[in-house]
């Protein structure tokens, strides 16, 4: 770990970067922003941690949990709202299982999220999975991709 | 076919052109032209591109086949579909017609003016040289070498051109007051932080023409005397982000970036800076703070960033859309940018057309068309021949705009009236099927999420108007609910710190001014018109068209769907949840909702 947050504290001094830079790189390099890294930074640095988690829970895009391997994110956006995206997220929380106020199963096998909107409202409603988008979405479709991930987490737990 | 063809096909890779499989069809299209020596045939004079979004994302993947000037474009393109294009079209030059766009895709281009998008699906915007090409980077070349700043400013102050990102400032008296203010450094910042839910014209500018938002900052900088810029653009966007830098690296090898460009001694580099997911740093001091690497949060202006922005320098935040109409306003004069629009509103605006219509895209309307005009001739109409109730303007900080008015024409006053916003283009239709409640409950949780928390109308005041709102859709609403929204609503707008409290309470105002009868229906008979609010509806099974088929049953996540196979099914309304997956899998339209 010591040697990945060499290279970004190397990044941020070359490059004049920022607490946001190295947290983009933070969240990068490990998925989320484990607390050892930013006492880390924060010793290094001479910045207080309290400045590292002011920024980390103000943007969306930090996570303090370690999140999924399945990352599951139903579109929030205005058009896909009003095609029934909600439903589907709802339906994702019920059938994984998703423990209340949380968005990671509890095997940290798949987490589901939601985004504001990622621009492809034609397409509406919209569900990325794993950083595939997919488009025009209904539940039994999207209950059916999520299956598929799932079983291959089934083989994949008999073979190791 | 004709002696030396020349022949170029583009293929759709804007999102939706991306979504829909455009790298599949690419792929497929090299395949079928290296296999049985056809491109052995064809030679050299064939070549393949990627192209930015068409606009009409509905249709997509959307190809461009070009033989000797003659274009022909097909719809729905599938891989599958690709070796016969190749070997009737291409190879012996006989379209194939049934594949073709039809009447639907000339409507929705006949009433559309392109400038912003005018190259946008017709080059590639990962080559500098496709841009150059169509006359790209001349307008650079004119200003750096033939125009003095001033003359720059008074051009684009002459063209009539507001920013495009909502507000409507001038552009050339922002530009003005910033050169103005004394100062040894300023800069220039590209405002690409899109988070409007329902609206993408930005992304699909610099996804589609990147050159065009480098040619118009490096513009603004000379203007102002800028040597710096930053692009702050949504981390959400990764395509984008990949074509912008792509296109600042081979502007920079062709010397239109970096130090003396094109041997002026002018200086001007520009940077990318992601955003990390905060709709406030849209707002441009809370943009500011977020380059500085701080919490995305507003301040009190004035000053204002053209005095005091980044770094406390003079700071000039243009919009996307609003930097990519520079560089044709340069080329073509201020008198024939503001032929297009009306009195007070000139040129044209990109919108970002989805919901419920058919024709769903992106679109370049000259200021002044009216709403109709966007949604029955261009929009091709509501689908599904359904009722057209509201259309919604602006985001989160817009309002809907009801049928009645649907003869409104669009600028940024005009809508404005109507109290809703033209914003930063998001156009989202709504037909009979869409709650108005529920709308406004959908965006307040949308502010109220995204608000920052450093003023109390906006911290608390819109939790306040949430709660409201989600009694009354929950069926708890009661008599003095919607007088109460409305004076909070007010009292937001008038003492919020930022835009985005200041704006915040106009879908609740718009809906309550537009659709007060849906509320109270809510309120008093606890029904959901629409029937969209859950908690207000009842699902049940029409006896006459279930036949049985159990897809209702297999699908139900609460097993509240009883019956035997080739037997009517019934819901038990103790168990259902109202998730509503039933009435959308049912192929016999035998679930009822109301």
């Amino acid at each position: 770990m010591e040697k990945a947050l060499e290279k970004i504290l190397a990044t941020y001094r070359k490059e004049e970067g920022t607490i946001i830079s190295i947290l983009q790189d933070v969240e990068k390099t490990f998925g989320y922003i484990p607390e050892s890294a930013v006492n880390w930074f924060s010793k290094k640095l001479n910045i207080p941690a309290s400045c590292f988690y002011g920024v980390i829970t103000f943007y969306a895009q930090f996570h303090l949990k370690q999140r999924g391997k399945n990352i599951i994110t139903t579109c929030r956006g205005t058009a896909c709202h009003v095609r029934g995206s909600e439903r589907l997220f709802n339906r994702l929380l019920t059938d994984l299982a998703i423990p209340p106020h949380e968005d990671t199963t509890d095997d940290k096998e798949f987490t589901v999220e939601s985004v504001a909107c990622i621009g492809t409202c034609s397409m509406a409603p919209v569900v990325i999975i794993n950083k595939k988008v997919l488009g025009k979405m209904r539940a039994d479709k999207l209950i059916k991709e999520v299956k598929r991930l799932a079983s291959k987490r089934k083989c994949n737990g008999r073979k190791s | 076919m004709g002696v030396n063809p020349d022949i170029r096909i583009k293929v759709c890779m804007g999102p939706a052109g991306i979504a829909t499989g455009g790298a599949d069809v690419i792929d497929a299209f090299k395949n079928e032209l290296h296999r049985k020596g056809i491109k052995a045939f064809i030679g050299k004079q064939c070549s393949m591109h990627k192209v930015g979004c068409f606009g009409l994302c509905a249709k997509d993947v959307l190809v461009t086949v070009l033989i000797n000037g003659h274009k022909t474009i097909y719809e729905y393109t599938k891989p599958e579909m690709v070796p016969r294009i190749v070997k009737d079209h291409i190879v012996e030059g006989n379209p194939v017609v049934e594949w073709t766009v039809g009447d639907d895709f000339h409507n929705f281009y006949r009433k559309q003016t392109k400038v912003v998008l005018s190259d946008c699906g017709e080059i590639d915007p990962e080559d500098i040289d496709a841009y150059i090409a169509v006359a790209g980077y001349e307008a650079t070349r004119k200003v750096l070498t033939s125009m003095t700043p001033e003359e720059t400013i008074t051009i684009i102050k002459d063209s009539g051109l507001r920013g495009r990102g909502g507000a409507g400032f001038p552009t050339g008296l922002k530009w003005e007051i910033c050169r103005r203010k004394q100062s040894q450094q300023r800069y220039i910042i590209c405002n690409a932080d899109e988070g409007d839910p329902g609206a993408f014209m930005d992304r699909a500018v610099i996804e589609g023409n990147p050159h065009s938002v480098i040619e118009g900052m490096i513009i603004g900088a000379y203007a102002i005397g800028a040597d710096k810029g930053y692009v702050y653009i949504r981390a959400e966007y990764p395509l984008a982000v990949e074509r912008l830098t792509k296109a600042l690296d081979q502007a920079r090898q062709y010397g239109f970036i970096g130090n003396n460009i094109l041997g002026t001694g002018f200086h001007f580099d520009v940077k990318i800076k992601l955003g990390a997911g905060a709709f406030v740093c849209g707002e441009e001091t809370a943009l500011i703070a977020s380059i500085e690497g701080k919490r995305g949060m507003p301040r009190a202006r004035p000053p204002f960033p053209v005095e005091s922005g980044l770094k406390g320098k003079p700071t000039v935040i243009n919009n996307v859309e609003t930097l990519a109409n520079i560089p044709y306003i340069i080329r073509n004069g201020a008198d024939w940018f503001s032929s297009f629009g009306t009195e007070r509103s000139k040129g044209t605006k990109v919108f970002a057309l989805s919901g419920k219509v058919k024709n769903t895209g992106l679109i370049e309307v000259p200021l002044g068309i009216s709403l109709k005009e966007i949604i029955y001739d261009i929009g091709g109409g509501i689908e599904g021949e359904k009722r057209f109730k509201a259309v919604q303007t602006g985001g989160p900080s817009g309002g809907c705009i009801p049928a009645k008015l649907i003869d409104r024409e669009v600028d940024y006053e005009s809508l404005a009236e109507v109290g809703s916003i033209m914003g930063s283009g998001g156009m989202v239709v709504m037909d009979e099927d869409t709650c108005m409640v529920d709308m406004a409950k959908f965006f307040l949780s949308f502010s109220q999420a995204e608000s920052c928390g450093k003023c109390t109308p906006c911290r608390i005041g819109t939790k306040r108007l949430l709660e409201i709102v989600e009694r009354i859709t929950s069926g708890k609403g009661k008599e003095g609910d919607i007088e109460t929204l409305e004076e909070l609503g007010q009292d937001i707008r008038a003492t919020s710190l930022c835009g985005l409290g200041m704006t915040a309470p106009n879908p609740v105002l718009s809906t309550i001014k537009y659709f007060r009868d849906e509320y109270e229906a809510h309120i008093r008979n606890k029904k959901c018109p629409a029937a969209v609010c859950k908690e207000l509806l009842t699902y049940s099974v029409l006896e006459e068209f279930c036949n049985g088929c159990s897809a209702c049953k297999r699908i139900c996540p609460a097993d509240a769907i009883t019956g035997k196979r080739k037997q009517v099914h019934k819901i038990v309304p103790d168990l259902c949840i109202k998730c509503g997956t039933c009435f959308e899998v049912c192929k016999f339209k035998a679930i009822m909702k109301w």
